[in-house]
């Protein structure tokens, strides 16, 4: 199994090595779809140019980065290229170590439960066998190294790409069961882009499974692993900040980082939702819009933890899923990371209602951006409006294929406890229905 | 007067502090008129001592002080027998002058410059309640807001450096407004605030939109031109308004501060009517205090408005190269403003020494000679307080016919012009060209761009090539921008060398906007203000070594470094910039169309995570539901 993974980063960093020499890196990095102004490396540069020039790169507008990572390029802007895909390739190894442990986890449930007998006995269909789930992981490292989206972010030195390296480097910890590592990595997920916040559920859902701790709110050790959990989290966030201002002498980077986040002062179009309300908003609703905006993004997370605290790996998947959708300033890089996951959740496909529809606008949407963007800002031919109804309709299709997976993750748990061929009580057969 | 110029050629190794409209005006035949020269002369400006070498060259002196040193002793007499100045030292003087210079172009460059200077204190708590000519109105402002400085312009059209050569006092297109305050100011930016509101009303102009987004503190641009050269940049504002426009609202406020009004003197020509109708109109105004004396005991405050107009000869002459003060301005001249010690019109015959080029009529036979922009000028001088100047029908109306259309003019040293690069609402460069004419020698400029925030810029793409060589700038001062809140301050320190251009670039990105914070007319696009170049130019004077034929042999072997260079500064091109913009008439259409999507997750989101699945029953038919109901009424068993 080395080997095929082997083959495949070495194809994945040659065609990011073959754009790097292209001309299309330039015209990548510029793409609005690919760069917002928090991940854009342009502004990287700046930011540094800035240092250099004895101004703090907070004290203006345009930088927005952590100061962990202008101190990260302070030493390896020289190596920027290699530094992104090194962040793919730790990505998408992380993600394949992550997926092979966890299918092993899933198949060990399912023995367990067979022997049991605890499946209906017309669920044999559902049971997953060892062979179609062999190349599950290596699918899971290619959906997310061979992703145009991941090679277009990556050879735009988007930031993205680290994010998401923490991030899987968060789960691989998660599921490999190190409490520590794992908080660590979450406070620098939440550090560079406070939603990540939100995956603390799944994290602490998965460690209670593993340890044996019941979900219980009225059980002692429930609450004692959350404030362990939180003790660490808070703990290494507490350190990195702190260890933010020393790097820089200053708070600057408060505001200048989360409060450009939470309150999008910066309009430019990108593929999420924000830009153009917020440029179209009355003034006088700005807050209150910008506060059920945010809202939004962290309103599933209790909700979901309810309905998945059996299933922590999926309820990863949805929070990213809808992190990417709502947060303020998404990127492609962002869809990336969570589309990585579907090869995973293969066997629901026979449940999924629209996927063909989906991916369709999925694909049409991707190809008419630049071309929308096009007639918009260089030939004068559209306005903006063109660009918004394809970002309306792009992030249409997103909801659409995630609870399209929401369902049909739901409807094979159903299936699993009551059987796959449900009978009415006339003995004809029966057509599910949710009530 | 060794410790004069001895500081005056400290002064001028440093680029900042130099006084560009004192060197305009500097005259040689000025310092036999008493107490009143000594004021003019600041001890600290180099072109005062750029003035004095001129002075001890005997052939170019000869001819002329003859002539002028009537001219000067006179307004004294005036002054003595004048009534209600018979106070053994007036505190306060007006002095009013004229200078047209006929342009090369064909076009006519008329410089109005008036003087007013009271020697009083209006700091330290002192109530001063007694104006004579001073404006009452700009006495308070600069008691209450403790300005030590106001430099004030407002500017219809753009000044053409390369067909007009220098102006006297060069301003931006737009209006400029830079003030230093006192020291003893803790809050300075409440300070600006209530004085733009204040000069708003005061020059009823649009000052009041000056705020924090296009309000800078220059560095080292700007330096205070009167005394006590505190250079704390703290206490500098500098803002622009590039899409200001100058009418005649802003003419009869600018006109009311006069001791005459528009009532005498060479005020009476400032008619708006044809003032509007020219190339080039600007006015300002410039407070700052002064030295009264050579030892600087006391100062005094001067007030100095000005107004420069450039008329076009093929619209005010009807397509004949002639014209006339009458043709200009449709007035002519019968006295001079009762209150003015001084009131001269001077015409710059400099390339006309034989009468060759035009022909200027009354003749006059005073001369004056004065170092400007490092070049020497004659002047023929017409002085209004003498009634011989009217003549016998009591009024003065110059007339200037030309004979040839032939002349060249020295091409200015410094030159520089701006413009916006790049395709698409995206991103874009701007460009700003510097052009050093100077045959042989290159010298420093000081670049100084305000760009608002709207165009962010990326000080890292800052290229600067001279050449095809990049040329490194010895200082660079940048302060980023805050979005709504402060532009982008961007100056340099450039060595421009010589006989070449010298480009800057600096890329930017196009912010796309609240709808609201759109002007009127979004498609025209958004003024970016003038980039400000000032430096010390080489003189023309000093620039030519091997033309030594009209000069003594011993008055020029080594340079000197008083005349060697003066100091200019130029404004460049406004820019207008196109930002991308949404559409204006549907917000509501937007509000509900993203909240239908995010509405649309929230549904599905919530339909998954409040319901469970379950069997489909189907329902029965309404008859059967009906008979159900009627059986149960009946208490029987449903169907």
């Amino acid at each position: 199994m080395a080997a095929p993974l082997t083959l495949l980063l070495i194809v994945a960093v040659t065609i990011r090595a073959a754009l790097y020499r292209s001309s299309l890196a330039e015209l990548i990095a510029e793409r609005v779809e690919v760069v917002s102004p928090l991940t854009a490396w342009k502004r990287v540069v700046e930011g540094l140019a800035l240092l250099d020039l004895g101004v703090s790169p907070y004290s203006g507008d345009v930088f927005h980065e952590t100061p962990l990572i202008i101190y990260l390029f302070h030493f390896l802007v020289d190596y920027a290229e290699i530094t992104f895909m090194l962040a793919d390739v730790i990505t998408a190894v992380a993600l394949y170590i992550t997926v092979k442990d966890y299918n092993k986890q899933v198949f060990r449930k399912q023995k367990f439960a067979l022997e049991a007998d605890r499946y209906p006995a017309d669920c044999l269909e559902l049971i997953r066998s060892p062979k179609e789930m062999y190349y599950i992981p290596l699918k899971v490292a290619m959906f997310y190294l061979l992703n145009p989206f991941t090679i277009l972010s990556c050879v735009a030195k988007s930031t993205c790409g680290l994010n998401n390296a923490v991030l899987s480097l968060f789960i691989l910890s998660t599921i490999k069961g190190n409490v520590l590592l794992s908080a660590i990595f979450l406070s620098l997920a939440t550090y560079q882009s406070i939603y990540p916040l939100t995956l603390c559920a799944p994290a602490l859902l998965y460690f209670m499974q593993r340890l044996y701790i019941p979900v219980n709110v009225r059980r002692a050790s429930f609450w004692w692993f959350i404030v362990q959990f939180a003790f660490m989290y808070l703990g290494s966030l507490f350190v990195i900040i702190c260890l933010s201002f020393f790097l820089l002498g200053s708070w600057d980077y408060l505001p200048s980082v989360y409060g450009f986040i939470l309150s999008v002062p910066d309009l430019t179009p990108n593929i999420g939702l924000f830009w153009y309300f917020f440029a179209e908003m009355f003034e006088h609703f700005r807050l209150f819009f910008l506060c059920v905006f945010q809202i939004n993004v962290f309103f599933y997370t209790i909700p979901l933890s309810i309905k998945l605290k059996e299933h922590p790996v999926f309820l990863v998947f949805m929070q990213l899923a809808v992190i990417a959708i709502f947060k303020s300033t998404p990127t492609v890089g962002d869809i990336a990371l969570y589309m990585a996951f579907l090869p995973v959740w293969s066997h629901l496909h026979r449940f999924l209602r629209n996927i063909f529809l989906v991916s369709c606008v999925l694909l049409a949407c991707s190809a008419l951006f630049p071309v929308l963007w096009h007639l918009w800002i260089y030939a004068g031919s559209a306005n903006s409006n063109f660009y918004y109804a394809i970002t309306l309709l792009f992030n249409v299709a997103q909801i659409l294929l995630v609870s399209d997976y929401f369902y049909a993750f739901l409807r094979r748990e159903h299936h699993l406890t009551y059987g796959l061929y449900l009978k009415k009580k006339d003995g004809s057969e029966a057509t599910l229905i949710l009530k | 007067m060794a410790a004069r110029r001895c500081s005056a050629s400290v002064v001028l190794l440093f680029l900042c502090g130099l006084s560009v409209f004192v060197a305009a005006n500097e005259q040689n035949t000025t310092p036999t008129g008493g107490y009143r020269a000594a004021e003019a002369d600041s001890p600290r400006t180099p072109a005062e001592a750029a003035g004095h070498p001129a002075a001890e060259d005997g052939r170019w002196e000869a001819t002329e002080v003859g002539d002028a040193a009537p001219a000067d002793a006179e307004p004294d007499e005036r002054d003595a027998s004048r009534p209600g100045t018979t106070v053994p030292q007036p505190k306060d003087d007006f002095q009013e002058e004229l200078v047209i210079r006929p342009l090369h172009s064909g076009d006519i460059y008329a410089s109005f410059q008036f003087r007013t200077l009271w020697e009083t204190d209006f700091m330290k708590g002192n109530k001063v309640s007694h104006y004579r000519l001073f404006p009452k109105s700009v006495g308070q402002v600069i008691s209450k807001f403790s300005v030590r400085e106001l430099h004030i312009s407002f500017t219809q059209g753009y000044w053409r450096t390369m067909q007009w050569g220098q102006p006297f006092l060069p301003s931006p297109p737009g209006a400029e407004l830079w003030v230093w305050f006192q020291d003893t100011v803790t809050d300075v930016d409440g300070m600006w605030k209530e004085l733009t509101n204040v000069l708003s009303g005061i020059f009823c102009a649009s000052l009041n939109f000056i705020d924090s987004t296009n309000t800078v503190q220059p560095s080292a641009s700007f330096k205070p031109l009167g005394i006590d050269n505190v250079t704390d940049h703290r206490f500098l504002r500098y803002a622009t308004l590039p899409r200001e426009i100058v009418c005649t609202e802003n003419l009869t406020p600018w006109k009311k501060l006069l001791p005459c009004g528009s009532k005498a003197g060479l005020s009476v020509l400032l008619k708006s009517e044809k003032l509007f109708h020219s190339s080039f109109h600007s006015q300002a105004v410039h407070i700052r205090p002064v030295c009264q004396d050579s030892e600087c005991k006391t100062t005094s405050w001067e007030l100095r408005q000005t107004l420069n107009v450039v008329f076009d000869l093929h619209t005010s002459g009807q397509g004949k190269r002639e014209w006339s003060l009458f043709k200009m301005f449709s007035r002519t001249l019968t006295e001079a403003c009762p209150l003015a010690s001084s009131s001269k019109i001077y015409i710059d015959i400099t390339d006309n020494p034989e009468g060759e080029l035009f022909e200027l009529t009354p003749a006059t036979p005073l001369l004056s000679q004065a170092v400007l922009m490092g070049d020497r000028r004659t002047f023929s001088v017409y002085d209004l307080t003498q009634q011989i100047t009217f003549g016998t029908m009591r009024s003065l109306n110059l007339l200037i016919r030309w004979k040839s259309s032939e002349g060249h003019m020295l091409r200015p040293l410094l030159h520089a012009e701006r413009y916006v690069a790049g395709y698409g609402l995206q991103a874009g460069e701007i460009h700003t060209l510097m052009y050093n004419n100077h045959p042989y020698r290159s010298f420093p400029v000081l670049l100084l761009d305000s760009v608002p925030w709207y165009l962010r810029l990326y000080v890292h793409t800052l290229t600067v090539t001279s050449k095809g060589k990049d040329n490194k700038p010895s200082y660079i001062h940048y302060q980023p921008s805050k979005d709504r809140e402060r532009p982008h301050l961007l100056e340099m320190l450039i060595q421009l060398p010589p006989n070449c251009v010298t480009e800057v670039t600096v890329q930017f990105e196009r912010a796309l906007l609240k709808w609201t914070e759109y002007t009127p007319d979004p498609n025209h696009g958004f003024y970016v203000g003038s980039s400000v170049v000032s430096s010390l130019v080489p003189s023309i004077v000093a620039m030519d070594t091997n033309s030594s034929l009209e000069r003594p042999l011993f008055s020029n072997f080594f340079p000197c470094k008083e005349e060697s260079s003066y100091f200019v500064r130029i404004y460049t091109e406004p820019l207008l910039v196109n930002l991308p913009t949404p559409d204006f008439s549907m917000p509501y259409n937007v509000i509900c169309l993203t909240c239908t999507v995010v509405a649309v997750g929230y549904g599905s989101l919530y339909n998954l995570l409040t319901r469970s699945f379950q069997i489909e029953e189907p329902s029965p038919g309404l008859a059967k539901r009906l008979a159900n109901i009627i059986r149960k009424m009946r208490g029987v068993q449903p169907l």
